[in-house]
């Protein structure tokens, strides 16, 4: 197949969905302003984002600032989740004592959904930055944890046994075989938990921060600016495409010794 | 210095879901001096691997001691290389990489264990696949990584589990040869597990052939036979008639036991 062919499989869903949603605005069906035609989203968001004709008022031309406030709470909370879990997730693979000791809280803890969170989040950390890190690290945080405990507990014990046949101390058997046995599904775990991370940003952006995309989004909401939160929506999703994007990229550059024999390793 | 001491092993693999104990190894005691090589020859399934293990230590015995050069074998160490019957390679690492593992431990830059792994992977003749990942090579190109990767150790002892049971016949001897000379060479003692009457003949000093399970020593036959070992010759054919005969024996009263 031909890349432009390729590319036109990728944009033919997208595109039916904004026709269709455009003519069905246009037609008159509903109030233009509960449902604003494609064409006003992007004219709305293009002035969010430059600032050109004011249609967006005092968030005219801040979109790069927002997006950018959302994007670093993301990007701490979801570094701090998958360091801290990783290493957690191959303590609590690796050693039955730790899986003792920790694992129950573990699993108490992990079904209480991370926005319940968000009253003690406020009053720990006040309406900033913080309880918007701490709402991101709740959400990527078990993902990855479990992901990471498989992976370890999966590892191939011959593996183990040949490295020891070696000389391996255990530390280095935990880092020259137990790591990189586990690496695909720790992959698997950060690809769920940066989905997490994004609802979770957003989430706690409506709530309790007064920056950000999900704020502008709740904020247009009590304006009536439906072209504005669709416009925050969008932003939303595109910025998640593209963190997905990047550690896709990542994974394929660490796993690239899978490629021979996995079945992904038919895809062109 | 470097002797394998195996005396009054048995081993009970407990088997806590099935609630049935099974005995695969029955009071073996076997004594293998520094320089020997021996082949271990036994059907499948009679405990030859497990013995292997218990030597490299990633096993301990039920009951009985083994020791190698006199001190008790408390777990696995670099001075027992192993050749394992599946190769177990490290899937993410390359081929010399794979072989050089054991450099990458003991912190190694990475230009001198590439160097260092060169010899070894020419020495199994997989010169062009350096670069290859385990998942690109064939069954018996992996065993080859394997192989490599024990004698890159320079141990004092090498186990070896049915090493060369997936190569062709000209590369199988190429390599037996290859072993034998190295064997030679560096005076280690050899422990090498095979199904293939002929191979224990050509490469032993001692063939120990065991029973069915529970594995037992049927008979430990020493082999004072020139080399290189000609295959063709009436002394290797005696020998070779002899541990036949041994191996029919053990089938018949086998099937006697499962019929009665
Ligand atoms: N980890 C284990 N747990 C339970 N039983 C085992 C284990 N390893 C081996 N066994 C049993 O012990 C017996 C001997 O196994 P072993 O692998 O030593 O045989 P082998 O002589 O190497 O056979 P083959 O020639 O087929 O490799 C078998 O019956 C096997 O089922
Ligand atoms: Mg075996």
């Amino acid at each position: 197949m031909t890349a432009l062919s390729k590319s036109w499989e990728r944009a033919v869903v997208p595109l039916f969905i904004l026709v269709a949603w455009e003519i069905v605005s246009r037609s008159g069906l509903f109030p233009a302003a509960l449902l604003p035609a494609p064409s006003a989203v992007l004219h709305s968001w293009g002035d969010w984002v430059f600032g050109y004709d004011e249609t967006t008022q005092a968030n005219s031309g801040r979109w790069l600032a927002d997006a950018l406030s959302s994007a670093t709470r993301v990007a701490a909370g979801y570094a701090i989740a998958a360091a801290s879990a990783v290493l957690l997730g191959i303590a609590i693979g690796w050693w039955r004592w730790v899986e003792r000791t920790i694992e129950p809280t573990i699993q108490m803890l992990r079904p209480v959904p991370p926005v319940s969170w968000i009253p003690l989040a406020i009053i720990w950390f006040g309406i900033a930055n913080k309880p918007a890190i701490f709402l991101v690290f709740l959400g990527a945080f078990f993902p990855i944890l479990m992901n990471t405990i498989h992976g370890v507990k999966t590892a191939d014990r011959n593996l183990i046994r040949a490295a020891s046949m070696m000389g391996a101390t255990e530390q280095q058997l935990l880092r020259h075989v137990v790591f990189p046995a586990a690496l695909p599904s720790i992959f698997a775990g950060l690809r769920i938990g940066i989905g997490a991370a994004w609802m979770l940003t957003v989430t706690a952006e409506m709530v309790a921060v007064k920056s950000g995309l999900g704020y502008v989004l709740w904020d247009s909401y009590y304006f009536l600016r439906y072209d504005l939160v669709l416009a925050a929506m969008a932003s939303i999703g595109l910025l998640g495409f593209a963190t997905d994007g990047l550690i896709k990229l990542l994974m394929s550059a660490a796993l690239h010794w899978q490629r021979a024999s996995t079945l992904q390793s038919r895809e062109g | 210095m470097a002797s394998i001491e195996l005396t009054n092993i048995t081993k009970i693999y407990r088997d806590a879901k099935r609630k049935r104990d099974l005995l695969a190894i029955d009071d073996v005691s076997l004594s293998v001096a520094q320089n020997e090589f021996l082949c271990l020859l036994g059907s499948s399934g009679c405990g030859k691997s497990t013995l292997l293990n218990m030597i490299a230590g990633f096993e301990t015995p039920t009951g009985g001691s083994v020791t190698v050069g006199g001190r008790p074998v408390d777990g696995p160490g670099a001075d027992r290389g192993m050749v394992f019957q599946q190769a177990n390679l490290m899937p993410w690492l390359p081929v010399w990489e794979n072989v050089a593992f054991h450099l990458r431990l003991k912190g190694w830059r990475k230009a001198d264990r590439r160097a260092a792994a060169q010899e070894y992977i020419d020495m199994v003749g997989l010169q062009g696949f350096e670069n290859h990942f385990p998942a690109e090579l064939s069954g018996g190109m992996s065993q080859r990584v394997g192989i490599a990767r024990a004698l890159l150790l320079n141990p004092q002892v090498i186990l070896m589990d049915e090493p060369f049971a997936a190569l062709d016949a000209q590369t199988k001897m190429d390599m037996q040869e290859e072993l034998v000379a190295i064997w030679q060479k560096q005076r280690c003692t050899i422990v090498f597990v095979t199904h293939s009457v002929d191979e224990a003949l050509v490469l032993g000093t001692q063939v120990a052939v065991l029973t069915s399970r529970p594995g037992r020593v049927r008979e430990l036959i020493g082999l004072d036979l020139p080399r290189p070992r000609d295959i063709t010759s009436p002394r290797f054919n005696d020998h070779k008639r002899h541990i036949l005969n041994l191996i029919r024996e053990e089938g018949l009263q086998q099937r006697a036991v499962a019929a009665a």
